[in-house]
């Protein structure tokens, strides 16, 4: 067991950075170093560290505007989340994407998406390169239950049931459509019975418990590998902080809050680690280093450089090998391997 | 040279590119089993077999989605749509996907994928199967959008966009398709740059700018004007619409000092105003008279035979058009 401790140490920590990352977002947004939405995830961490995980290198994730998370949990850096918020050219987009637009390729994480249900079917297009190319990899995509009831959500199944692509749906079922309860939006309890009707696999539990989130999981990764086709996933779970910063969620009592935070994943890991042996000072010295990151997160992402304008001009389109020298619009370059200006035909 | 028809020009187009690159793949509905709705992608299931021509059920929004998504991690897709009228409920992954994602990641997500397809009025098909799409997507920055007239032009500015590394409209002419022309010779690979116009037809009198099917009421208006006025019209053909080749158009306005712009969308806005505001802003000196459009008109459109007719730019609105410009 001595591994899954580790492990479980590993992701007790990636929790707590995600929980700390937000709670500084939440106080910069509040002293208005951070504008524009701001979607936090603070509850439902388990869910991004469990999934990640499940996951090898090279696997492909896509989640909605909620989308820290998931992010630091891949393994962006603090600093390159922080500083994404703050609007700077040091952030993972640039300046350019902020809170709900978090991109990391280089660990898998394709964004970060703001309409609901519009990246359902883009993660189905990654799992569907995963097939044509025979790469052995899987496509996890996220989203939360109010994006059951749009189109995207049910073109972007139909076609992935359809096809038997190697991806995993995971509904982040926090209850709340922003502040509409499921049963206002949802003639079902069950989400997953949706599942029959795209031709996949269903499951669905509780995501307060990291360990349970990551076999759970794993156990729908594993199969999409081995190409036995998606899995949709509805994992139960609640977000202790409005839809974004902006909404005091009024609609919910105090009551149900407090109830709900009894199964605060942070919390439930910590006391899992105590009851395994790990020491109390040992805890605490994680903490601390947790506290140290984000203070420096937030610090580099105080004094980093702004946003430029040459990244605004420069990623509206990348290099390309179509328009020739003579008629680049503002900020496109050629692509290095496009070769010499063609003629006119 | 030999000639080709429009559908067989850009058949050949994505046969010579699937063969080049195996990232490249066709995916729409009706492309593979029934050989296209238009029967452009005929043959190209039995010659790359299924895996790389993908039938797909009635889900634009859904297959549009998943080419993106192939296209954000590696592939190079071909997305059809059996007229752009469909890409309307796709229209969200276009403009809040396609063209995004590259700026939403920094520069370090492309998206190279080619949505194509028949777009404009064909005949009788009222008023939701006639748009031309043309005005809605090219306000939008991150895609580039070909409209070709020609087989020749279609062939080389869709091997372009195919080899492209952002995301490429190609409207193509529904009404087009069987329309022949010079292509280069087999085994001649020309690609055709983007944002270079086609000067048609050379003359002094005046410049008409037409693109997509409109070019040839323009070709034919221009013989009408040289006979009976003994006007030569300097036809520029864009090509692209965005990146749009201002210069040679404000070059051309320069030497005819008049211009007609013909287009089939509506008058409102769109590439025709666009152009309009560019030759102005550059050529203001230059002009004798007002420019003037000549543009589908502001209704939808009608299905009868001779209110259809009537909507649709003609020969007679753009010599009349040129007439007035040139003070004849």
């Amino acid at each position: 067991m001595a591994s899954g401790i580790d492990e479980l140490r590993q992701q007790y920590r990636k929790m707590l950075e995600i929980r700390r990352f937000e709670e500084e977002a939440a106080r910069a947004y509040a002293m208005g170093k951070i504008g524009g939405f701001l979607h936090l995830y603070i509850g439902q961490e388990a869910i991004a560290v469990g999934t990640a995980s499940a996951l090898i290198k090279g696997d492909y994730v896509f989640q909605t505007y909620r989308d820290h998370g998931i992010a630091i949990a891949l393994g962006m850096t603090a600093n390159a989340g922080m500083a994404e918020l703050f609007g700077k050219d040091t952030g993972c987009s640039r300046g350019l994407g902020g809170s709900m637009h978090f991109f990391d390729p280089d660990n898998g994480f394709y964004g970060g998406w703001g309409i609901v249900g519009g990246h359902v079917a883009l993660a189905a297009g990654a799992a569907f390169k995963s097939k044509y190319s025979n790469d052995g990899h899987v496509t996890v995509c996220f989203f939360g239950e109010g994006a059951t009831n749009i189109g995207g959500f049910h073109e972007g199944l139909s076609l992935a049931g359809l096809w038997k692509l190697p991806i995993v749906f995971i509904c982040e079922n926090n209850q709340y459509a922003m502040g509409t309860p499921m049963s206002r939006t949802t003639p079902l309890e069950d989400l997953t019975l949706k599942a029959q009707g795209y031709g996949m696999h269903g499951d669905r539990f509780e995501g307060h418990d990291v360990a349970v989130v990551k076999d759970r999981v794993k156990m729908a990764v594993d199969r999409a590998r081995r190409g036995e086709g998606p899995t949709f996933i509805e994992i139960q779970t609640y977000r202790f902080r409005g839809h974004s910063m902006s909404d005091p969620a009024k609609y919910r009592s105090r009551q149900e809050l407090e109830e709900r935070k009894k199964k605060d994943p942070c919390a439930v890991a910590r006391q899992r680690l105590a009851d395994a042996g790990v020491k109390e000072a040992e805890l605490l010295a994680i903490e601390g280093e947790i506290d140290d990151l984000i203070a420096a997160c937030v610090k580099h992402a105080d004094e980093a450089p702004p946003a430029t304008e040459e990244a605004m001009w420069d990623s509206v389109y990348v290099p390309t090998s179509a328009v020739p020298a003579d008629r680049l619009p503002r900020g496109v370059v050629r692509a290095q391997d496009a070769g010499s200006e063609d003629g006119d035909a | 040279m030999r000639e080709l028809r429009y559908r067989e020009a850009i058949r050949e187009a994505m046969i010579e590119e699937m063969e080049r690159d195996p990232s490249v793949f066709l995916m729409g509905e009706e492309v593979g089993h029934y050989q296209g709705a238009y029967k452009v992608s005929e043959g190209l299931l039995s010659r790359f077999g299924d895996r790389r021509v993908v039938d797909t059920p009635i889900a634009e929004a859904g297959f549009a989605g998943i080419g993106i998504g192939a296209a954000m991690t590696g592939l190079r897709p071909i997305i059809e749509f059996m007229t752009w009228n469909f890409s309307f409920v796709a229209f969200d992954q276009i403009i809040s996907s396609a063209a995004k994602v590259a700026q939403m990641s920094g520069g370090r997500v492309p998206c190279p994928i080619v949505f194509r397809g028949p777009n404009g009025a064909a005949k009788q098909v009222a008023s939701q199967h006639s748009h031309s799409v043309d005005p809605f997507y090219t306000n939008i920055p991150g895609v580039w959008i070909a409209m070709p007239a020609t087989p020749r032009d279609a062939k080389g500015l869709l091997k372009a966009a195919i080899r492209e590394n952002n995301p490429v409209l190609f409207l193509e002419g529904e009404t087009l398709y069987n329309v022949k022309g010079e292509v280069p010779d087999e085994g001649v690979d020309e690609v055709i740059p983007f944002g270079k116009a086609r000067i048609a037809r050379e003359g002094d009198g005046c410049t008409i700018v037409a693109w997509g099917r409109p070019y040839y009421i323009a070709m034919e208006a221009a013989e009408i004007l040289a006979k009976d006025h003994g006007l030569q019209c300097e036809i520029v053909d864009p090509r692209t619409l965005r990146p749009l080749d201002v210069e040679s158009m404000v070059q051309s306005v320069k030497k005819t000092n008049r211009c007609v712009v013909v287009h089939e969308h509506w008058p409102y806005g769109g590439p025709g105003a666009e152009i309009v505001d560019q030759i102005q802003k550059n050529a203001f000196d230059w002009l004798d008279a007002p420019i003037e459009r000549v543009a589908a008109l502001d209704v939808p459109m009608p299905y009868a035979s001779n209110l259809e007719t009537l909507v649709l730019p003609t020969v007679e609105r753009v010599v009349e058009a040129v007439k007035k410009v040139a003070y004849l």
